[in-house]
């Protein structure tokens, strides 16, 4: 049994994990609930854990639920929903002091004060059990019975129309038999939350925000977690009329995207660390050639195909450092589900404006994390418009017209400025892998060269001029800071509360971006602590190793992990 | 009307002898017949002493990298299907190093051409096998000769159903002027692969070679049909037969796309009224 530390059972939350093999639809029954409780106005954090199969194993969704605002998964079970015997097995020596556990009595004969054996046979047809399962939480939780029917029906009658029906009736089953024993749960505290809130998890948000930047092409080659980026783009491609394409490969996926970005199309592609070691000689090619490209790389714990479905931060130098030779990048580490719709479209402007390869880094933690989203207000964003910035500024036209910002206006193929179609031969666009001279072709001159590579790396300074800075959150001038960056956010804040609610000084800064870095807007912040910890989902502390050299400050306390696990506040606190 | 002037006239890496020149007045030939302007035209290029043949013409470009220019093509003129774009490179950027997207640009079917110059040897790093070099085929990175056999890329694009499959010789510069002019129009992946010497590091499939062996195909050559087609694929030794050896008119890809009709994707304005749409999905 775990006992949860008390700060943390002080956010009163609730933590409810559907847990099973593969391939008996245990996500479907757990996005029916997120939904749920996200329109009934409950603040949640998802965790999903799963493994490389697609049938057998064990997976497990874990939903945490508050009426107050969370930003953290958290270790300990309140409700588990086993779907089979060996989800008990393994979790519950994670059941939480008060928590329950509901498994078919068939499963599990066994009588243990904490399991709730439920007669699925009895209640409905072993192919609707799922249902009946989702109608016993529903009434634990004490969610209206009408609003969860609600999104099980629309769910079943977008995927499984015949099946709407059974599925409804064998939610009530489930939600009518325990309804008499209701009291052998805490039911959910009312929500606090407006209605009209989304339900998105770190991908489907990086999807949204790269259409509302303005997007018109992504391309692919299938791998987890970065998959579902895809998946969210091809349903919305015909109606937002982009294309999306699944590539050969990876190596494909990106000289795609910087075929359509050549010819004024702002592009993206997704990938993870194996698919991302493919197209790094593409991401030198962005940078030689001044293509913009927004890269997302959903981390996984390698090296080389490591863990597949689970998460970490590991790959921060490998992207920092990924292609050969030196040119200009921005990479930024979205916190939560609404940074990375934000930092997505920032991604897309950076890569716009400074004609160079951009990052967005997200780990499978955050990929698959549903979280209850404020809705984007799209009236203060406004969509790039690559026509409105090309223009000519040499007869004719160069393409890398050296300047001193390190930025050459760009045309493209067959257009003159501000795409008006091209009617002459001074209006040719010629792009080289090779050094070029300003018209584009191929040069050794080794002056040209020099010129070259300071013009492209003078666009640093202009991106430097916009680095988002990181987010100081908690008391000044703290007894211990911890910095993190990416996704383990949420965990740090969460930790450093409850620090702070025992009365003890703690703050957090939280980097959004990570390169590049202005020492000016942190290192302040990190002399003016007692101590500093890194904490960060990998194994050697890279992002500790990048400020040092960076800054020349030395954190020398971190907290690391990397068992393919998300960091979690009590992880760090037992730690600390 | 445009004229072959247009089209430039540069001096050349090349060594003197070398089929790019040939094969470059060919290109000059077609783009003109076309009348195609040089802002029209979209070259892809990838690396290799045949990659350098657009840096040489009035074009736009993008000289990517080695092996892939046909995923830079596929992303311009998806996003761009005004452009008529135009893949030039040689047999091991094509063949060898990029040889998964030739078979998935067969597979897709884009409206694009792809020329590659095919002189069985890489010349730009001095003379090691290609993937078309003959077996037996001895150079200082294979002094025992090539072991395997070679790759003939007019038989895998007729087996793969390939929409436009043609051969020439940088030797007959009309013939191979007119293919080009072919395999531009076409609707749909248009497959040249042009037969050319290299003076420099090919002794064996030289001018004289094949200029012995290429035979153009007659009229009674019936390049629709796909049996035959493969039996001519086949034919390479003492008779090569060079011309249109394969098309049909498969739906090309770009016709998966209906918005693509109204032009550049550069220009069309994003729909924000959609987004609003697009997140009313996810409440």
């Amino acid at each position: 049994m775990v006992n949860r530390p008390e700060e943390i059972m002080e956010n009163l939350s609730t933590t409810v994990v559907i847990a099973g093999e593969a391939g008996q639809g245990l996500v479907t029954l757990s996005q029916i609930l997120t939904k749920t409780l996200v329109r009934a106005g409950y603040y949640i954090v998802v965790t999903q854990s799963y493994q490389s199969r697609i049938r057998g194993g064990h997976n497990s969704y874990a939903l945490r639920i508050s009426n107050r605002e969370i930003v953290a998964p958290t270790d300990a079970i309140d409700l588990l929903i086993a779907l089979d015997r060996n989800s008990i097995n393994l979790h519950l020596p994670e059941l939480s002091d008060h928590g329950i556990v509901v498994v078919d009595d068939k499963v599990y004969s066994e009588i243990h004060p904490q399991v709730i054996r439920a007669p699925m046979a009895d209640l409905a047809d072993d192919k609707f059990s799922n249902s009946v399962a989702l109608g016993i939480v529903a009434s634990l939780l004490g969610l209206e019975k009408g609003m969860i029917t609600k999104t099980l029906r629309e769910f079943f009658d977008k995927h499984a129309h015949n099946t709407s029906d059974h599925n409804a009736e064998s939610l009530w089953a489930g939600y009518n038999w325990i309804s008499n024993d209701s009291a052998k749960f805490p039911r959910l505290p009312p929500p606090t939350l407006p209605g009209g809130r989304l339900t998105l998890n770190g991908n489907e948000a990086i999807a949204l925000g790269s259409i509302a930047a303005g997007m018109k092409f992504f391309s692919f080659y299938p791998m987890t977690p970065a998959t579902s980026i895809g998946t969210a783009l091809a349903e919305h491609a015909a109606k937002m009329e982009i294309v999306v394409e699944q590539a050969e490969d990876e190596i494909s996926a990106i000289n795609m995207a910087v075929g359509a970005s050549f010819t004024g199309a702002p592009s993206m592609v997704a990938t993870s660390g194996g698919g991302f070691a493919l197209m790094t000689e593409t991401v030198s090619l962005a940078g030689m050639t001044e293509t913009p490209v927004v890269i997302v790389v959903a981390q996984r714990p390698g090296p080389s195909t490591g863990l597949p479905t689970r998460t970490e931060q590991g790959d921060l130098e490998f992207v920092l450092h990924s292609g050969h030779g030196e040119f200009p990048r921005a990479i930024f580490a979205p916190g939560d589900v609404e940074q990375a719709f934000h930092l997505t479209i920032k991604a897309f402007r950076i890569a716009q404006k400074y004609n160079t390869p951009v990052f967005v880094m997200t780990d499978q933690f955050l990929a698959d994390s549903y979280r209850s989203t404020r809705p984007f207000d799209l009236r203060e964003l406004a969509p790039l418009n690559p026509c409105a910035d090309s223009s000519i500024a040499a007869n004719p036209h160069l393409t890398y017209l050296v300047t001193d910002s390190g930025i050459s206006p760009r045309i493209f193929p067959g257009m003159t400025s501000h795409c008006v179609k091209a009617s002459s031969s001074s209006e040719l666009v010629i792009a080289d892998s090779d050094e070029h001279t300003e018209n584009g072709h191929l040069t050794e001159d080794l002056s040209v060269r020099i010129s070259m590579v300071e013009k492209r790396l003078r666009k640093l300074d202009g991106i430097k001029s916009e680095i988002i800075g990181p987010e100081f959150i908690g008391l000044s001038e703290p007894d211990t800071l911890f910095v993190t960056w990416g996704s383990s956010r949420g965990s740090v804040i969460e930790a450093a509360d409850a620090l702070v609610a025992k009365g003890r000084r703690f703050a957090t800064l939280n980097f959004l971006q990570i390169w590049p870095l202005d020492p000016k807007n942190f290192v302040s912040i990190l002399e003016a602590a007692k101590n500093v910890v890194a904490v960060e989902g990998n194994a050697t502390g890279q992002f500790a190793r990048l400020i040092r050299r960076e800054t020349g400050f030395h954190i020398k306390k971190t907290i690391l992990r990397f068992d393919g696990l998300p960091i979690t506040p009590e992880y760090i606190l037992d730690r600390i | 009307m445009v004229n072959i002037a247009e089209y430039g006239d540069y001096e050349t890496a090349w060594c003197p002898g070398c089929g790019n020149h040939s094969i470059l007045s060919s290109l000059k030939k077609a783009l003109v017949s076309l009348g195609l302007e040089p802002y029209q035209v979209l070259f892809v290029s990838g690396i290799g002493q045949a990659a350098k043949t657009p840096h040489y013409l009035n074009c736009n470009l993008f000289n990517g990298l080695h092996g892939r220019s046909l995923p830079v093509a596929t992303g311009a003129k998806l996003c761009n299907p005004e452009l008529t774009v135009i893949v030039e490179s040689g047999d091991g950027c094509n063949y060898g190093e990029g040889a998964n997207h030739f078979f998935s640009a067969i597979r897709r079917n884009l409206n694009i051409t792809m020329i590659v110059h095919n002189n069985q040897v890489y010349a730009l790093t001095k003379g090691q096998a290609s993937p078309t070099s003959e077996q037996g085929f001895v150079t200082k990175n294979q002094p025992e000769g090539v072991f395997s056999p070679p790759f003939n890329p007019i038989e895998i694009a007729v087996a793969m159903n390939a929409s436009f499959v043609a051969r020439g010789f940088s030797g007959k510069t009309d013939h191979l002027a007119t293919l080009i002019q072919s395999a531009v129009t076409h609707r749909g992946f248009s497959l040249v692969d042009v037969l050319q010497p290299c003076v420099s590091f090919n002794k064996v499939n030289t001018f004289g070679w094949y200029n012995q062996r290429c035979y153009i195909l007659g009229n009674g050559y019936d390049s629709t049909d796909r049996e035959q087609a493969l039996r001519k694929a086949a034919e390479w030794g003492e008779q090569i037969p060079i011309g249109i050896i394969y098309q049909n008119l498969r739906p090309i890809y770009d016709e998966r796309f209906p918005f693509l009709s109204k032009g550049p994707l550069a220009k069309s304005p994003v729909r924000f009224d959609r987004v609003s749409e697009l997140l009313d999905h996810y409440l």
